[in-house]
């Protein structure tokens, strides 16, 4: 994991071509990664004397970079394809970013266009995804004013492809608008991760708790959200629960 | 009729409520005839489980009743939600393994495939899984939808009351088992399938246990199309039950065999192969008829198909002895080894011996892998499978960490679920056991 903003390394190890020769490895430009998390020292230990020296270390955490034209393969046809029908319909700028890792295409829509988007990716002949895989939320607590992100997997049984939309909504407003009317599955899939993560699908025809019970306080899949858990005693030794053992970072 | 304490009335705000016991639909007739609001009297609403022998597991049905017709059907589920994903963030990447087999317990394999194979992705080591894991993998996958579409026919025969088809359905999965037991050590719960292949290559005599289960299976399958395919009662009860149609299908994500039921041949394993998939030979099912009857045939026909796949894959590993089942990459792979000692498996001596007296830095590397775990490249990967149900696939989220950040399982049996209200309302309040038997939703998946 590189710090965003230090210079990329001139030369690399023999053999290798130089890493701005490679154009897997530019690093991104400034602004276009952003972090979603720090981690602190080395062996995940706090509260205790650190002895190792690498108590100091912080590591930015980030998610891949967004990728830039050409993406290669089909990627691009979809790409054009959904960025001319918002056009014709008047919606601009839905897209925000597209990120393009180990061959999987992930477009970062704006929360207000959302139902627009889904709606051309699944009527639009030349994109016809017919078919929603599911929702699933993530919570970033470190990504500021973008904690929780919705994912939605699509799949086009026409032309045998699959991408990814994610909508990124904070903390405090987390309400983004529901896909149920465009693909019926979601139902199920938008109640969970309401459940899950509190996330606030606006237009559900019925947003209640799904796996937890009616009355159950907290959203459980977030990440402050305490995973619970006894201390196990035997003979005599006792082990704490899992989110209180030491763990590594 | 004989007092029962149990059973009874009593009077709520919400209108009279009934406890039956069965054999009581008298009283109850009796009981609503008398009520003085004759519109509600019409109207009887019916919770049936979370525990009731014919709901296939621990599913919650609120039935609407207009005399025998079904007028709303809604589920209620989450009885058996474990919180599975959430713990998964709590351990390591290998670790993590050892939960999700957990979820859908009918189809271990493939939970631990999908979760792997999403992992093996992000660590961009898909091309150097080795030949034979993979191999393996197919076989175990193969097998392991035989196991499954045998308990869906089984305990569907049960709920419609087909006794002998259920001892029938057992009786094989049994074999299946006995296989999983000899390969991976376990019936169910394995945790076999790891990131970067397989957790222990092929035991001794595991070729010729699967080339005679294989051999058995073929006069032992045929039973089934004979008892079942055209016995008139069998019929009677499954044909034109749970009809869904194809926009239906697609419309409420159900893949896997209901889909395949409408005629439209979409198989993963054909259209997205995983695990070298696309170097098998086998045919698509599909049936035209969209109901609970061509589901059964379909799930007939696909485990003479996985047959087929099954002894394809035998066929390869005879030519595969000693190949590795782990990739060589040894920060990846999986530092420990079992062996099979005086008082059954556990930790390889050789091993033993090698880390505690022979090397330092293998003692250190066995100590790292197996306490801190490798790293993860941060970002996400999706990497479905065709389950026995359906697109299996899981959602796994890095950070970067030694833990997955987030990992969510697409489970078929959760989609395909939603289908209850259009395939069952409408229809007579027995046929709605037919049509959630051949959707065969497994709990444990839809909870998770």
């Amino acid at each position: 994991m590189s710090d965003p903003e230090s210079t990329p390394e001139k030369t690399a190890g023999p053999g290798q071509p130089a890493v701005e020769q490679s154009p897997e490895n530019l690093p991104a430009p400034p602004g276009e990664v952003h972090q979603v998390g720090e981690r602190h020292g080395m062996f995940g230990a706090s509260g205790t004397p650190d002895t190792s020296g690498y108590g100091g270390l912080r590591q930015a955490v980030t998610l891949p970079a967004p990728a830039r034209r050409p993406y290669g393969g089909w990627h691009d046809e979809v790409a054009d394809a959904l960025e001319e029908r918002l056009r014709a319909g008047g919606v601009e700028n839905a897209v925000e970013s597209v990120v393009l890792h180990r061959g999987e295409i992930t477009f970062h829509v704006r929360r207000e266009d959302l139902l627009a988007v889904v709606r051309v990716l699944r009527d639009d002949p030349a994109l016809r995804f017919e078919l929603l895989s599911g929702v699933s939320g993530v919570h970033y607590p470190g990504d500021t004013a973008r904690e929780l992100h919705a994912v939605y997997h699509l799949l086009s049984m026409t032309h045998n492809r699959r991408i990814r939309l994610e909508v990124a909504v904070p903390d405090a407003d987390p309400h983004l608008p529901s896909v149920v009317a465009v693909y019926p599955t979601a139902d199920w899939h938008e109640r969970e991760t309401y459940d899950m993560f509190g996330l606030v699908f606006d237009g559900h025809p019925g947003l209640a708790r799904i796996l937890m019970p009616d009355d159950w306080p907290g959203h459980p899949q977030r990440k402050d959200y305490p995973l619970g858990g006894i201390p196990v005693e035997y003979k005599g030794g006792s082990v704490p629960p899992p989110d209180q053992r030491r763990s590594y970072n | 009729m004989a007092h029962d304490i149990y059973a009874g009335t009593s009077e709520t705000s919400e209108g009279r409520v009934f406890t039956v016991s069965g054999q009581d639909w008298d009283q109850i007739a009796a009981g609503l005839a008398d009520d003085p609001d004759s519109e509600r009297a019409e109207r009887v609403v019916v919770n049936m489980g979370p525990q009731h022998p014919s709901t296939h597991g621990v599913l919650r049905l609120i039935l609407e009743l207009e005399g025998e017709t079904v007028t709303e059907a809604r589920c209620g589920i989450g009885y058996l939600h474990t919180g599975i994903e959430k713990n998964m963030e709590y351990r390591s990447w290998v670790q993590g393994v050892t939960f999700c087999t957990r979820m859908d317990y009918l189809a271990p394999l493939f939970n631990e495939a999908t979760y792997v194979l999403g992992v093996e992705r992000l660590l961009d080591i898909e091309d150097e899984i080795p030949e034979k894991a993979q191999v393996m993998r197919v076989l175990l996958l193969e097998l392991n939808r035989i196991s499954s579409h045998l308990v869906a026919i089984a305990t569907g025969g049960m709920e419609i009351g087909a006794l002998t088809v259920m001892t029938m359905g057992f009786r094989e999965r049994e074999l299946v088992l006995d296989l999983f037991e000899l390969i991976t050590g376990l019936r169910m719960n394995h945790a076999f399938i790891r990131p970067g292949g397989v957790a222990q290559d092929l035991p001794v005599g595991a070729l010729e246990e699967i080339r005679s289960f294989i051999a058995l299976m073929k006069k032992r399958l045929p039973e089934y199309a004979a008892l079942c395919n055209a016995n008139p009662i069998f019929k009677a009860r499954l044909e034109g039950v749970g009809h869904l149609d194809l926009e239906g299908c697609l419309a409420l994500g159900i893949t896997g065999p209901v889909l395949r039921s409408t005629g439209y041949p979409w198989d993963l394993r054909k259209t997205e192969p995983v695990c070298g998939y696309e170097d098998y030979e086998f045919d698509v099912q599909t049936w035209d008829t969209a109901d609970a009857y061509g589901r059964f045939r379909i799930r007939l026909n696909e485990m003479w198909e996985s047959l087929r796949i099954v002894e394809q894959a035998a066929d390869r590993l005879a030519g595969l002895e000693g190949a590795p089942v782990m990739v060589a990459d040894k920060k990846i792979a999986w530092p420990s080894q079992l062996a099979i000692g005086s008082d059954g498996m556990g930790n390889s001596l050789d091993h033993i011996r090698h880390i505690m007296g022979e090397s330092m830095e293998a003692l250190i590397h066995h100590f790292k892998l197996v306490t801190e775990g490798f790293r993860v490249p941060a970002g996400q990967a999706y990497v479905p499978l065709e389950g026995p149900r359906g697109e299996l696939g899981a959602h796994v989220v890095s950070d970067g960490g030694t833990r997955p950040a987030r990992v969510h399982f697409r489970d078929p049996s959760f989609a395909n679920l939603q289908a209850t209200s259009v395939m069952s309302e409408g229809g007579m309040v027995a046929d709605i056991i037919v049509a959630i038997a051949s959707l065969d939703p497994v709990m444990g998946g839809v909870d998770r």
